[in-house]
């Protein structure tokens, strides 16, 4: 097809001085500022803009907005890349690059369109039927099925734009910038509201901007010139453009994204974010969110140049192209006039304005037939012809039913078709908000019912559509928004402009508009939904299978499930159904309209939360040493932990068994900071530590500490840890890494809601205090030149004793617990002198080949001891008694949390799953964790398992792997051989006790 | 004094002294990190008459018994953290705990030093309050929030107090210190797009 | 989002909040004297409503007060928020379907 210049000389919203360079499908072409892709494309004369989904058929531009089913394209190449973006919604820029989506090798001559030629094989579920046998094969068919269908590529490269969010908070939000949201706008912005008005177009104005409105003898757009102006000069008015309010949420919470530099070309929006995701809560809301053109559903109604009435109007009065030569109107309203009388106004031929209505006499009717128009009344396009683009279409008369044609065949010539078949208002978020939908049969839409949040809709998202009627609508739910958040809207001053707004008579809704052959036969399609393919008879296809049901034909068939989430197909394929099911359209009901109202990015929904600020990390007073000695560091509960200390040339293996052997047999040092601290002061301290643990506390002594298993109600070891006694009545418990928040919010919790007279206070100190465990049998030489003035002898600090010291000359405390079973102090100073503290250690130490420690060498010699862990050991599933460790339940105690339910007879079965040692026959086997315990190995899985691997690791004290695992009934298998099945072999070990290491405890006392 | 010297804020390991500039020109946002502080969580029977007059006798002014205000006195202020819950923050050398151990003694009450448990973030300018509405899902309008008013809240995905000094808007924004890092970041980053000068704490 | 109404801190987002679950269950003063069935009761059942709903919150990352709400568990209305201990306000009949909606 030849191309040609379809700009006009003068009018519209572009810029004619500043020419935009683009390519589109890599051969280049010009637009102006101010143009979108697809009114740069319509420039230019391309009508032939992509394939459709299923049959690959031609298609064209066919809106100018978000409702757009066919001008589906790729945006830019390699990072920057970009699938499904709307060419109406894209606003042209300097080196813009983009290409159709779904077609090979060229949009021209596309391979898969013999699909549209085996279309007879291709109904509704035509996958699910042929496909889904034999059913193991659907993965494979699948694959070839997307392929072929696919729309668009994602970028293989990371996303090199910054995104970010932000709250925003209001009095009122106003969606959408068209004269009934300007005018929410002003009202609320003068009775002093805090306003938020939000559109997605570039600028303010809606439908006004494709119109030649006139308003106090002016052009709309002047009026919108000046309310926009006034509005950026209230303080507490935020101006949002480019921005698509895209989701309402529960308590008037809504989400926007805000495209800030997608209009630029990708490098000069670098280093700014590109989109920015406002959540908004707002007091009041107004939507003004506009109506949605309907199309027809009429044979062929798909060909490039075929497209809405008021998209063309648009087209021609924003951007000052002329959508096509010779157009034929094709409608069911008055409204679709205006667009045939600006058109030919601007120059284009109309070949005929076709009319549904057999009668036609509305005050635009009557200006179009003085202007010279030929009206073809009560008759129908019943086909239209071209390959890649209309050429013209036929016409014969309908019956007044609406259910034939007939008559003689007039052909019209014509490059463009308007259709408009109504308005469907924009209800999408107002649905959202949780509000029911009802049915305006009179204008054969969907409007607002009842609000269900503090919400209104006004304007045409509220089936109001004339413009004077609109501003008045505007002005009045503004100031009745701005009164409901509290703000004095009396003597507020609002004159609408002078507009004229001419009458319309009604429309004449026709399901479908009949062609020569019956729907589904012959060649002709009637399509209600572009994007998917969805035809009228795959629609009635539906209804014929028995499906009745809205949300299941729409799954069945795919209507409305495209890119464009069916915003021109769902009305129309409503009353396809309707009809085809005997039912009033209210009855079939409306499918679920869910966020997002437009598709977003994914980068807008993650925003700054990506790379090393994807989550957060908590780092020790002491992580720099570990950092900068190199360590390897675990992450446990968001803190950075060192997990070993590898030296030059060393695996995590070798390194780990220097460590072990550092604290057995001289002396290590580890930053035991992470573990959590609750501070207890008060009398009642005492009665928590009986209630929270399962053991008695009533003899602590001051300057003492004790170990404690934390249960559950239901009886279950959720956390343990150590207690000291620091006064009278002020105790110090630690609590795991992991679990210091749980631990501390579940003891708030019974404080606050059951135990409300007690009088004690508990405090987090988790972070006050750095925290450092020296460990070894020379630990003790070390801490005595360290803590020099405190007695740290045996019998003057016994194990299990804590006293406040000076350390490394710090102010702090020295304690006597272990995790490792060997010798242990643990140095507590204020966090500030953490890494005084640890440096001064370290020093000091190097003479006793003080080693630093990891957190995996800390299980390797737990474990040694048969010390328990969380998450390993105990899971939520495990008793006191499952762990061997009755002896921490205190037996003459009343009552403690969880107490009762170990008295539960399922926690008394002796086959319950119990804390064991296994030992591998192979001294030199380590047992992977998790690793499944069976009784008889039987040929091939499943075989029934009696138990798991908790922890398991090699121990280089023993110089044999060690495992622990919970086994049922393992306390009374003692001596028995048990079998691990792994993928290559079977190991066999002997049930022993959880103690390898130092059973009697010699070198914890030491 | 020696113990200076040994003593080291959350943020310390960022050498901020060295990057802190006086002259932040266009910059949008100021970012500092406060001095070592003596930081007393007080806890005690907020709803006693009693125990607030002690506790105004001890400390020469009254603690806030509206939620999320601060009051202050000559050399300490107080924040409201919750009903029976405030934090007194003064400068070192204060001895807060040993006033508030002598002035209360008798009474339930539970005074803990928390100086080394936090780090506290200075954050103003013009854009300081687009860097906090990034994070944070309070309302930073100055109808609602101003000079004199604190809150605890989540900044993504941290527990913070926030308080506000003054008009300019000044912040103040108490977080862990294990966590302080990760906010010195991640507000750095959100304020980029304004400009972030360092400056002295 | 919701937007829930601290009884100390005034309205805050739901992400400053943790939900406790079913409100006004008071753990038995002698748990010792129960059955197995009547400790399973207070232990694991619960009501899990459709409509009013009297639940507990928590305001873990504000005031750290926990408080109880009545909510409706289909329209997420939040009838009211009121403080540990005190009466729950009556905001609909026995059956727990809320008969005001919204306003």
């Amino acid at each position: 097809m030849k191309r040609r210049e379809a700009r006009l000389d003068v009018g519209g919203r572009v810029n004619r001085d500043r020419v935009l360079n683009f390519t589109w499908n890599g051969k280049p072409y010009k637009g102006l500022e101010g143009d979108t892709l697809a009114s740069a494309l319509l420039a230019n004369g391309i009508s032939l803009v992509g394939r459709s989904f299923k049959y690959h058929r031609p298609r064209g531009i066919f809106s100018a907005g978000a409702e757009e089913p066919n001008a589906i394209v790729q945006l830019e190449t390699g990072a920057y890349t970009q699938p499904n973006v709307k060419a109406t919604q894209v606003e042209l820029y300097e080196g813009l690059e983009a290409r159709s989506v779904n077609c090979w090798p060229t949009v021209e001559y596309d391979f898969g369109a013999a699909a549209n030629l085996c279309a007879k094989l291709l109904p509704a579920g035509f996958y699910y039927k042929t496909f889904m046998w034999p059913s193991r094969f659907w993965m494979t068919y699948e694959y070839f099925i997307r392929r072929a269908a696919g729309l668009g590529r994602a970028p293989k490269e990371a996303d090199p734009d910054i995104y970010d969010k932000a709250h925003a908070h209001c009095d009122v939000l106003v969606v959408g910038g068209g004269p009934t949201g300007l005018a929410a706008a002003l009202a609320a912005a003068r009775a002093g509201a805090r306003v938020v008005l939000a559109d997605e177009q570039s600028e303010f104005g809606g439908d006004l901007l494709g119109r030649r409105d006139v308003m106090d003898d002016a052009p709309a757009v002047e009026w919108v010139r000046k309310v926009v102006e006034e509005l950026a000069s209230f303080s507490e008015v935020r101006l949002l453009p480019r921005s698509t309010v895209f989701g309402y949420y529960d308590h008037n919470y809504l989400a926007i994204a805000e495209r800030r530099t997608d209009h630029l070309h990708p490098k000069d929006g670098a280093g700014t974010p590109r989109q920015r995701l406002w959540k908004v809560r707002a007091k009041q809301v107004v939507l003004a969110t506009g109506s949605i053109e309907r199309p027809l559903v009429f044979a062929d109604n798909d060909r490039p140049g075929v497209m809405l009435a008021e998209s063309a109007r648009t087209y021609l009065n924003r951007y000052g192209v002329k959508p096509g030569r010779r157009a034929v109107v094709f409608t069911n309203n008055d409204n679709a006039y205006a667009a045939a009388i600006d058109l030919a106004d601007a120059g284009v031929e109309i070949g005929a304005i076709v009319d549904l209505r057999p009668d036609v006499q509305g005050p635009l009717p009557q200006k179009a037939r003085a202007r010279g128009l030929e009206i073809l009344a009560g008759e129908a396009i019943v086909a239209t012809h071209g390959r890649n683009r209309v050429q013209s279409v036929e016409v014969m008369l309908l019956s007044p039913e609406g259910d034939h044609v007939h008559g003689t065949a007039r052909k019209i010539d014509c490059d463009l078709v308007c259709v408009s078949g109504g308005w469907s208002p924009t209800v999408h978020l107002f649905s959202q908000s949780g509000g029911k939908l009802t049915y305006d049969a009179g204008r054969a839409c969907f409007v607002p019912g009842k609000s269900k949040q503090a919400e209104r809709s006004a304007g045409a998202c509220h089936g109001t559509f004339g413009v004077a009627d609109c501003l008045d609508e505007g002005f009045a739910a503004g100031l009745a928004a701005a009164g409901a958040a509290g703000f004095t809207t009396a003597g507020i001053s609002l004159i609408a402009p002078a507009v004229e707004q001419p009458g319309e008579a009604g429309l004449r809704a026709l399901p479908i508009v009949p062609g020569r052959a019956a729907v589904g036969h012959g060649k002709a399609k009637h399509f209600v939904d572009l994007a998917n393919d969805v035809t009228a008879a795959d629609v009635r296809l539906a209804a014929r299978e028995g499906y009745r049901s809205v949300e299941h034909t729409k799954r069945y068939t795919t209507l409305g499930m495209g890119p464009d989430q069916g915003k021109t197909s769902n009305v129309p394929g409503l009353a396809i159904l309707a009809e085809a099911l005997g039912k009033e359209i209210p009855d079939v009901g409306t499918t679920t309209f869910r966020p997002p109202y437009t598709p977003v990015t994914y980068g807008l929904l993650a925003g700054r939360d990506v790379g090393e600020m994807s989550d957060l990390t908590r780092t020790t007073p002491i992580h720099e040493w570990h950092a900068m000695t190199g360590a390897v560091f675990d992450d446990a509960g968001h803190w950075r932990r060192p997990w070993y200390y590898p030296r030059a040339g060393e695996d995590m293996a070798a390194a780990v068994r220097r460590e072990c052997r550092a604290v057995r047999e001289s002396v290590g040092i580890m930053d035991a900071s992470t573990l959590g601290k609750i501070e207890l002061v008060g009398p009642d301290a005492v009665k928590v530590l009986n209630q929270v643990y399962a053991n008695a506390w009533d003899n602590l002594a001051v300057g003492r500490c004790r170990y404690g298993l934390m249960l559950g109600e239901d009886g279950m070891v959720f956390d343990d840890g150590v207690t000291a006694r620091l006064g009278e009545h002020h105790y110090l418990m630690t609590t795991t890494t992991g679990g210091a928040a749980r631990v501390f919010g579940w003891i708030d919790d019974w404080l606050q809601c059951e135990w409300t007279n007690w009088k004690v206070f508990i405090t987090s100190v988790t972070e006050q205090w750095a925290t450092v465990s020296i460990a070894g049998p020379r630990a003790r030489d070390l801490v005595r030149e360290l803590a020099a003035g405190t007695d740290v002898s045996a019998e003057a600090l016994p194990h299990m004793a804590i006293r406040e010291a000076k350390v490394a000359g710090f102010p702090g405390r020295v304690a006597r617990i272990s995790f490792t079973g060997e010798l242990s102090f643990e140095l507590s100073v204020p966090s500030s002198y953490g890494m005084a503290l640890w440096t001064a250690c370290v020093t000091a130490g190097a003479k006793y080949g003080l080693t630093p420690f990891g957190t995996e060498a800390v299980h390797v010699l737990r474990a040694e001891k048969g010390y328990i862990v969380s998450g390993h050991e105990f899971d939520g599933t495990v008793t006191p008694q499952d762990l061997g460790m009755g002896w921490a339940v205190g037996k003459t105690k009343a009552d403690f949390l969880g107490r009762r339910s170990l008295d539960r007879s399922d926690m008394k079965r002796a086959d319950r799953k119990q804390l064991v040692g296994l030992q591998v026959q192979d001294p030199n086997a380590v047992l992977p964790e998790g690793s499944q315990v069976v009784e008889r190995v039987l040929k091939a899985p499943p075989m029934p398992m009696i138990g798991h691997v908790t922890s398991s690791y090699w121990s280089e004290t023993l110089k044999r792997g060690i495992a622990l695992a919970l086994v049922a009934g393992g306390h009374a298998r003692m001596g028995q051989t048990v079998h691990i099945p792994l993928e290559d072999k079977v190991l066999d070990a002997v049930v022993v006790s959880p103690v390898f290491y130092d059973p009697e405890g010699k070198r914890l006392h030491g | 004094m020696a113990d200076s010297y040994f003593r080291q804020t959350a943020l310390a390991p960022l050498g901020l002294a060295a990057k802190a500039t006086d002259a932040p020109g266009e910059a949008g946002v100021l970012m500092s990190e406060h001095p070592l502080a003596e930081h007393v969580n007080l806890r005690g029977d907020g709803a006693s008459v009693e125990f607030l007059q002690v506790a105004r006798t001890t400390i020469g002014y009254a603690l806030p018994t509206e939620p999320n205000t601060v009051t202050e006195g000559t050399n300490s202020r107080a924040l409201w953290l919750g009903p029976h819950e405030w934090l007194l923050v003064a400068p070192l050398g204060t001895a807060l705990v040993a006033t508030l151990g002598r002035g209360l003694a008798g009474r339930a009450f539970a005074a803990t030093e928390l100086g080394d448990a936090r780090a506290v973030i200075g954050l103003s300018g013009p854009n300081a309050r687009d860097v906090l509405a990034k994070s944070c899902p309070l309302d930073l309008n100055p109808k609602s929030f101003g000079p004199g008013r604190c809150a605890q809240t989540k900044l993504s995905r941290i527990a913070a107090i926030i308080a506000q000094r003054d008009d300019a808007p000044s912040y103040e924004i108490y977080v862990a210190r294990s966590v302080a890092r990760y906010t010195w970041r991640w507000l750095e980053d959100a304020g980029s797009e304004y400009g972030v000068a360092i400056v002295a704490g | 989002m919701l937007l829930i109404n601290c009884p100390w801190c005034g309205p805050r987002d739901e992400i400053e909040f943790t939900c406790g679950g079913e409100a006004h269950i008071a753990r038995p003063a002698d748990p010792a004297a129960l059955s197995d069935q009547e400790w399973a009761e207070y232990l694991f059942m619960r009501k899990n409503l459709k409509g009013l709903h009297y639940e507990r919150w928590h305001h873990s990352y504000g005031c750290r007060q926990w408080f109880n709400a009545a909510r409706d568990t289909v329209t997420h209305e939040i009838h009211a928020t009121y403080k540990m201990g005190e009466t729950p306000p009556v905001v609909a009949g026995e059956d727990g379907v809320v008969k005001g909606g919204n306003s």
